[in-house]
């Protein structure tokens, strides 16, 4: 019982302070890198690893020394491991279309070409359905 | 003794990251930057929640750790919209 409770402990320990110090990482990244993109690469990837080991080292934890096993915390990984990749990528199109600027420094923007080409394209395709839309009326 | 000090320092390093992050949603320049990093806060918070249940040694909060990844993912992808389009909830023509 003893030693289980000690394999548990540190287990936890080390998984959790190892989530902890990715996320610290990730916060420096945000607050050094220098556009919304590098940022949100950042906040994005190193801080999902981060709190995915602190989760897992919690589940570990409690499955190693008490024995119980919570499905709602591995619905809880589950979930952030599926929706904060989702939520940065949606964040980072709404700032592009918002033409939020990219770093000085950065030398190649491929999107620009053809989101360019897709707006004329959308805003005509809007008008259409509006003008089709006013007929009917 | 050992493991209370290691979630404690952890905790800490949470609170940091978190600080981090505050100080990106003052000075952001554009409000996508803010909204990252509303996320991000929302994803380190998961991340305490958890350190504290260990810390208490209760199961009671596991239900919470569900509840705040849900409403930052619904309140980010909100937010996106509306930087993204100006509505939230579009109405059908």
């Amino acid at each position: 019982m003893n030693a289980s409770d000690e394999i548990g402990e540190v287990v936890g320990a080390v998984l959790i302070l190892i989530g902890a110090i990715f996320s610290l990482i990730s916060a420096i990244g945000i607050v050094r890198l220098p556009d919304v993109y590098t940022r949100s690469h950042a906040a994005s990837k190193s801080s999902t690893l981060g709190v995915l080991c602190a989760l897992l080292g919690t589940l570990l934890y409690f499955i190693i020394s008490d024995g119980f096993f919570s499905i709602r915390l591995i619905l809880g990984i589950f979930f952030v491991f599926l929706t904060a990749p989702v939520a940065a990528h949606v964040i980072t199109r709404a700032a592009y279309r918002d033409k939020v600027p990219l770093a000085e420094q950065s030398v190649q923007d491929e999107l620009k070409d053809y989101y360019r080409e897709n707006e004329i394209v959308e805003v005509e395709v809007e008008d259409k359905a509006e003008a089709v839309n006013y007929q009917t009326k | 003794m050992i493991f209370k000090t290691v979630l404690v320092i952890a905790l800490c390093i949470l609170a940091l990251a978190i600080l981090a992050n505050l100080y990106r949603i003052i000075k952001g320049p554009s409000s996508a930057d803010r909204v990252q990093a509303l996320d991000s806060i929302g994803i380190n918070l998961i991340a305490s929640t958890a350190v504290f249940s260990v810390l208490l040694h209760t199961h009671a909060f596991f239900d919470l750790i569900l509840l705040i990844g849900i409403l930052s993912f619904i309140g980010t992808v909100a937010f996106a919209r509306f930087i993204e389009r100006g509505v939230v909830i579009e109405r059908k023509r």
